[in-house]
């Protein structure tokens, strides 16, 4: 094989060639960064407003009765606005940050850089990918602005009440049929990507990055894309379905004889549990979407700052790949409280037991690649770690969730709320912050401030905690989630629980304006880094910071090494050796 | 694409599979998976409706679609006559027999779509069944068949497209192979349309 010749574009001159519509795959993995953070801070207001409702219910909000004066007179929200905010909090943290960011956005910047390739494999496709999901968010966001408000039928948008109109509540007519459009719309986007990913993985390696020298963060990567290609190709029809129901009268998800509002609906037939199957046929698997690629970015980085090879990393990889198959089999565990045959609940909770297996070895992979290390403590480094820690608390409570019998109490309280909120949404976060304060002197050629990392680690840790921890106790005690307000019932002794939860809530929200602040600050005034600034074995860091538009500058990086060579001698003073020669 | 295109056209892929190909394969992965879910809805709904009417007759309904599923099985054939071609140089042959697919696949999409003129002026809706029973059976029918032929009408769009640029030039062999990986999957899911929606439809 002899080296390709050189071929690279000539770098594009114009502002909106090179920094809007760029078909760069480093400009486009910012883009879908700067897209998440938007979304992230959207979604994280939303919580707070829900969060101050139900710790004091009775306080108004100032100026919130401006905002929305039919959801909240006053400053006080209405049980239907909190469903509203409810809906859309979980609809943009699920699709536009936790989808968004840790797969799109990092893997989109690093994935290329990591294979040693020039660009994705369909550059231009991987740009529209980005501006359909852009135009996704505009449409959902534009729920907040047009007709009467956002849905209010929750992130899974169950049937009927999100398949009948104006008849099922506030939000229920045009803001359910955005929503509907948006996720659509979504689908399509991540479609390409995946696409996009799953080829640019297996083809436009550089020579001599076979599969088994490939990064563990690009295999968590590429295991996620095609978990995403065939959990998207499922949600889009299941959404379309759903569109023809509010618009065009079918009744894919409505079944007879349903009154709303005083008025006897006009459809027959329908399930409402299609939707759920069609939907946790996605649902699931988008959790893993959402989780692996944080798997991923953890074992890339662990390595590094122990100082050690990640242990077992065939078996990580075997790992991913029973995960991904297993996560089509259990999605029927989200349903066991819908109305489901003992026989089936046993057929999915059996899956869903045996998926902790792959994702427990890998916890134990974790812990024994820190063991023995020669720990660097940076807040990259703490945030990987901290990625162990709520995973394994959010994931032990997975195994009470997984049978039905327990499931069935727990389902419908807010030890569910605890669990996803620990498992999915703080894990990925650490893995997104990890991934931040690890790429971010690849991304700008600049370190962001460690001091204020550490601070953002600690308090940020404290807080999810405080957060979290507690809602397991609520949920025991049998809190109901998904209400707005727990001011008349057997639940009010637990509102003084709440009020803690709503502070540590505002606490942790106001430790992210530190990550922000660093996190701007540090664009600019941060301290220069060098092109391998952690010690890093892997093809990135092979490239100067920030890569030039081509990556590797002309040059074509010859891999004669895995990425795993930590806690070696080179024989030149270096505990590790680069995955291509310097 | 220029210059990834171009050096993974300089360095041969581990897998010899050309990107747009793996590309091509992904896409049909993933177009699989829509139409299982299409399908997996019906047979959900068909089996919750025991009220489910049987709209179709032997005669015209089914022997439509007999000729329809012989027409777009020849067109794979014409389709994989037009890939040989194209791959042994021959660019006029390669391109009569893309226009031999086009013109099957729209002669497909034009009974498909007298059929559907003809189930409306009965009465058949996406939400009404004039035979009584569940709407169901319209929803059904026009959302799954409705789909294919979107793909079916795209599929004459994207061939004639394609043609058009391996006359010029501009597209290659690969390009009219990776076409007809799309043409064949297109009539691999009638494949599945026809016995489901139609046969088991039968009255």
């Amino acid at each position: 094989m002899t080296a390709p010749a050189h071929v690279h574009a000539a770098p594009p001159q114009s502002f909106l060639r090179k920094y809007v519509f760029s078909v760069d795959h480093k400009v486009i993995g910012r883009q879908y960064l700067d897209l998440a953070l938007v979304a992230v801070v959207t979604g994280m207001v939303l919580s707070w407003i829900m969060r101050f409702h139900l710790g004091f219910p009775d306080t108004a909000i100032p100026g919130l009765g401006k905002v929305a004066p039919t959801g909240a007179a006053g400053g006080v929200i209405t049980p239907e606005y909190y469903l509203e905010l409810m809906t859309m909090h979980g609809t943009i943290m699920v699709f536009f940050v936790l989808t968004t960011a840790p797969f799109a956005g990092f893997g989109n910047y690093v994935l290329p850089l990591q294979v040693g390739a020039e660009d994705m494999a369909f550059p231009r496709i991987n740009m529209m990918s980005f501006w359909v999901t852009l135009l996704a968010f505009l449409v959902l966001v534009a729920a907040f602005f047009i007709g009467d408000g956002p849905p209010l039928s929750g992130w899974t948008a169950y049937a009927p009440l999100s398949a009948v109109g104006k008849d099922a509540g506030p939000g229920q007519g045009m803001g359910q049929t955005l929503w509907a459009f948006s996720i659509a719309i979504f689908c399509i986007a991540q479609l390409l990507g995946a696409l996009n990913f799953i080829a640019t993985t297996l083809d436009l390696r550089t020579r001599g990055m076979s599969l088994a020298r490939l990064p563990y963060s690009t295999w968590a990567w590429f295991i996620t894309a095609v978990i995403a290609l065939i959990a998207f190709a499922v949600l889009m029809p299941a959404c379309i379905l759903l569109i023809l129901d509010r618009v065009a009268g079918t009744s894919f998800f409505i079944p007879a004889g349903l009154v709303l509002s005083d008025r006897l609906q006009p459809h027959a037939g329908g399930s409402p549990l299609l939707w759920q199957h069609l939907f946790w046929f996605f649902g699931h698997p988008e959790v893993y979407v959402a989780i692996l690629p944080g798997f991923g970015i953890v074992s890339h980085i662990l390595p590094v700052f122990t100082r050690k090879p990640l242990l077992g990393p065939r078996v990580f990889i075997a790992c991913l790949i029973a995960i991904a198959f297993l996560s089509y089999t259990v999605w029927g565990h989200h349903m066991f409280l819908s109305g489901m045959n003992p026989f089936s609940a046993t057929l999915f909770s059996v899956p869903t037991l045996v998926i902790t297996i792959p994702a427990t070895i890998i916890t134990l992979l974790w812990i024994g690649t820190i063991y023995g290390g020669r720990l660097r403590f940076t807040a990259a480094s703490l945030f990987a770690l901290g990625f162990v820690s709520v995973f394994v608390s959010g994931g032990i409570s997975g195994f009470f969730l997984a049978q039905p019998s327990t499931d069935i109490y727990l389902h419908g309280t807010y030890f569910v709320v605890a669990h996803f909120h620990f498992v999915m949404g703080v894990a990925a976060m650490f893995g997104i912050f990890a991934g931040t304060y690890f790429w971010f002197p690849k991304l700008f050629g600049r370190f962001m401030n460690e001091t204020l990392g550490k601070w953002h680690f600690w308090l940020t840790l404290i807080g999810v905690y405080c957060i979290f921890m507690p809602m397991h106790y609520l949920g025991l005690a049998g809190n109901v989630r998904r209400y707005s307000a727990f001011t008349d019932d057997y639940l009010k002794p637990l509102i003084p629980l709440h009020r803690f939860i709503t502070i540590a809530a505002l606490f942790t929200g106001a430790v992210q304006l530190i990550f922000l602040f660093n996190l701007f600050r540090s664009r600019f005034r941060g301290a220069k880094a060098p092109d391998n600034p952690w010690e890093a074995t892997t093809l990135e860091w092979s490239t100067s910071s920030p890569p030039p538009v081509d990556n590797f500058g002309g040059r074509h990086p010859v891999v004669t090494h895995g990425p795993n060579e930590y806690g070696v001698n080179d024989g030149r003073g270096r505990d590790y050796i680069m995955q291509a020669a310097d | 694409m220029s210059h990834s295109a171009a050096l993974a056209a300089s360095e041969p892929s581990p897998y010899q599979i050309p990107s747009r190909k793996l590309g091509i394969w992904m896409f049909i992965l993933a177009d699989a998976a829509t139409f299982g879910a299409m399908l997996f809805a019906y047979g959900y709904l068909r089996v919750a409706n025991p009220d489910w009417n049987r709209p179709f007759a032997f005669w015209p309904s089914i022997v439509n679609g007999i000729g329809m599923t012989v027409i777009l099985l020849t067109s794979s054939l014409t389709m994989v006559a037009a890939m040989l071609e194209s791959q042994r140089g021959r660019t006029s042959a390669a391109l009569r027999w893309l226009g031999a697919t086009m013109a099957l696949g729209a002669l497909f999409a034009a009974l498909h779509l007298r059929e559907w003129v003809a189930l409306i002026g009965s009465g058949w809706r996406l939400f009404r069944n004039p035979l009584g029973g569940t709407p169901l059976v319209g929803a059904t029918f026009f959302s799954i068949t409705g789909l294919h032929m979107l793909h079916v009408i795209s599929g004459v769009v994207v061939i004639g497209v394609i043609g058009l640029g391996f006359r010029r030039g501009r597209f290659t062999a690969s390009h009219v192979e990776i076409t007809g990986l799309y043409w064949h999957f297109v009539d691999l899911v009638w494949m599945f349309v026809f016995p489901l929606v139609y046969l088991l439809n039968m009255r």
